[in-house]
C-alpha cells in the first residue's frame, strides 16, 4: 500500500467536523489571550492582523488540497469545505475588528478607505468575493445551482486569494519578507490550475 | 489587559520598582539626580507639557519602530539591548562655529534637562503620550554656534551592524537620517531627549540620545544620534528617499493630508486598550499654537 493510500484510509473515518474544531483553536488561542492579558499593547491591531493572516491562511490550506491530491495522490476534498468555511469565518471576524475596533465605525472614514486606498479595496474585493462562496457552501445550494455553475461561481476563490494577499503585502510599509512569500504561495497555487487548464487537450 | 490610567500619576505611581532600584547613572544629567535618589528624580516639569495621563513605561518600551532592530513592533525590545551606548559622542559639523566630535557628557554640559510630557503621533495612525527627558535642541546648537548660511540640520543614527540585527536588510539607505528646517531645529519645543520616565533612555527609544519633535509624525524623531550636520541645502532623509510620495521633508501630523495608503484623520491611543475611543488627529499634533507660525504662507498639502 501507498503512503497516500495509507493516509487516505486512516482519514476515512475522520468526519469534517474535526476540522472545524480544529479551525476553531486559533480564535480560542487569541480569545484566550485577550484575557490573560497576552495580546500586547495594542490589542486592536494584534487582533486584526492576527485574524487576518489566519483567514489568509486557511485560504492558502484549501487551494492546496487540489494539487495535494493531483500530485501526492492523498485526498484531502472532503476536508475543503471545512477549511473554506473557517477562512471566510476569519476574514468575517477581521473585517468586524477593523469596523467596529479599529475604525470604530466612522463611516465616512470606512467609506473614504473604500474608494481611496487601494490596499483596502483589495481586502474589501477579497471579502466580498467570498461572501457568495460560503453562501454557496451548502449541498442544497450545489444541487439548486448545478455542477457547472457552482463551480464557475467558486473559480472566485483565485482572484479572492490573491486579492487577499496583495491586500498584506500592500499595507506594510517596506517590504518585509512575510508578505511577499504569502502572495508568492497564492500565485504559484493559482499558476498551478492556469498550467492544468491550459495543458488540458481541448 | 488594560494598562491602567492615573489622571495625575506621580513618578512613584509611574515607574516599575525595580528600575528605581536599578537607576544607573547611564548620563551625566541623570547622574546628579539619582545620586540624590528617586525623590529628588523629579524633574522640572517643563512648558508646554499636556496634562494628558502618559503611557505606561511597559507601553512606551515595548512598542517600538526601530528598524534597525527588526520591522516586528517588538523586535527593538528584543535585539536593540545589546547595543554599546557608552561611550558615546556626537560628531557635530558642516556650518557651525565650533564643529568637532563632542563625548555625550560634553554635548548635555551645562543644558537644562526637564521632562517634556508630549503627544507623540505615528505616521501609522497611532499615539501615545510619552513623559519624555531633555533639553531644548537650541541650547546645543546655540553653544556650538550656528553659522548665518545654515538653513537646515541635518541628523544620522548610528549604524553597527554587528550590533543591529535589522540593517542586514536593506530595508531603508542605511544609516537612517532625518532633517529638519532650521527654524524648526531652534523651536522651544524640539528637543534632544536622554530619557523618559526620569530613567536613561532605553536602548529601544533611542537611547543615549535622541530628538523629540511632537509636532511631526514620529519617525521625524531620529533615536541614537551621531552626527549633526548644520547644511545649507536641503538634507537626505530616509523615509523620503524611501518613499517620496508617502512621506514629505517636513512631515508635519495633518489630519487633512492622508498618506496615499491610508487616511491620517483620526488615530488610535495605545493603551486604552480594546475598546479605547478613536481620536481625532489635531493639527500639527495640537501644538498648532506654537508652530503653526513656522509655516504661514506655505501649502501644506504641497509641502507634506
Amino acid at each position: 500500500m501507498t503512503v497516500a493510500a495509507a493516509i487516505n484510509g486512516a482519514l476515512r473515518p475522520v468526519p469534517p467536523a474535526v476540522v472545524y474544531v480544529l479551525g476553531v483553536l486559533p480564535a480560542l488561542w487569541l480569545v484566550m489571550l485577550l484575557f490573560a492579558g497576552g495580546l500586547g499593547v495594542d490589542p486592536v491591531r494584534r487582533l486584526e492582523q492576527d485574524l487576518g493572516l489566519y483567514a489568509l491562511q486557511f485560504l492558502i490550506a484549501g487551494l492546496c488540497i487540489t494539487p495535494l491530491r493531483r500530485l501526492t495522490g492523498i485526498n484531502l476534498i472532503r476536508f475543503r469545505r471545512a477549511v473554506g468555511l473557517i477562512a471566510f469565518g476569519y476574514a468575517a471576524l477581521h473585517v468586524a475588528v477593523w469596523v467596529a475596533l479599529d475604525l470604530q465605525f466612522r463611516w465616512a472614514e470606512i467609506g473614504a478607505a473604500l474608494v481611496k486606498r487601494p490596499y483596502i479595496v483589495a481586502g474589501a474585493a477579497a471579502f466580498l468575493m467570498l461572501v457568495p462562496l460560503a453562501w454557496t457552501s451548502t449541498d442544497s445550494a450545489m444541487r439548486r445551482m448545478g455542477a457547472a455553475a457552482w463551480r464557475r461561481l467558486h473559480l472566485l476563490v483565485y482572484p479572492a486569494a490573491l486579492a487577499a494577499a496583495v491586500h498584506y503585502v500592500w499595507l506594510v510599509k517596506r517590504w518585509p519578507i512575510e508578505p511577499i512569500l504569502y502572495l508568492a504561495a497564492v500565485a504559484a497555487l493559482v499558476g498551478l490550475r492556469v498550467l492544468w487548464r491550459a495543458r488540458r487537450p481541448a | 489587559m488594560r494598562h491602567p490610567r492615573k489622571t495625575d500619576p506621580t513618578w512613584a505611581d509611574v515607574t516599575p520598582k525595580p528600575l528605581w532600584l536599578n537607576r544607573r547613572a547611564l548620563i551625566a544629567g541623570a547622574a546628579a539626580l539619582a545620586a540624590a535618589g528617586p525623590a529628588a528624580a523629579r524633574l522640572p516639569k517643563g512648558r508646554f507639557s499636556t496634562d494628558e495621563a502618559p503611557n505606561s513605561w511597559d507601553d512606551i518600551t515595548s512598542y517600538n519602530n526601530f528598524y534597525e532592530f527588526g520591522l516586528d513592533k517588538g523586535d527593538p525590545k528584543r535585539n536593540a539591548q545589546r547595543l554599546t551606548t557608552d561611550p558615546w559622542s556626537i560628531v557635530i559639523d558642516g556650518l557651525v562655529d565650533r564643529p568637532g566630535t563632542y563625548d555625550l557628557a560634553d554635548v548635555l554640559k551645562d543644558q537644562p534637562l526637564e521632562e517634556r510630557i508630549y503627544r507623540f503621533r505615528c505616521v501609522e495612525a497611532w499615539s501615545m503620550v510619552i513623559p519624555w527627558v531633555g533639553f531644548e535642541l537650541q541650547g546645543l546648537l546655540n553653544r556650538v554656534g550656528v553659522q548665518p548660511g545654515a538653513k537646515y540640520v541635518a541628523f544620522e543614527t548610528l549604524l553597527r551592524p554587528d550590533e543591529m540585527p535589522g540593517v542586514a536588510r536593506r530595508v531603508l539607505d542605511w544609516p537612517y537620517r532625518e532633517g529638519l528646517r532650521l527654524d524648526e531645529a531652534m523651536h522651544p519645543l524640539t528637543i534632544l531627549a536622554t530619557g523618559l520616565y526620569s530613567e536613561p533612555m532605553p536602548k529601544q527609544n533611542g537611547a543615549p540620545i535622541r530628538l523629540v519633535v511632537p509636532w511631526k509624525y514620529g519617525f521625524k524623531s531620529i533615536k541614537s544620534i551621531i552626527r549633526i550636520t548644520l547644511t545649507e541645502t536641503q538634507p537626505f532623509t530616509s523615509w523620503n528617499d524611501a518613499a517620496p510620495r508617502e512621506y514629505g521633508f517636513y512631515s508635519n501630523v495633518n489630519p487633512e493630508v492622508s498618506h496615499p495608503r491610508w487616511s491620517q484623520a483620526s488615530e488610535r491611543r495605545i493603551g486604552d486598550g480594546l475598546f479605547g475611543r478613536r481620536r481625532d488627529t489635531l493639527m500639527f499634533n495640537g501644538y498648532g499654537d506654537e508652530v503653526a507660525g513656522l509655516y504661514a504662507g506655505m501649502d501644506l498639502r504641497a509641502n507634506y
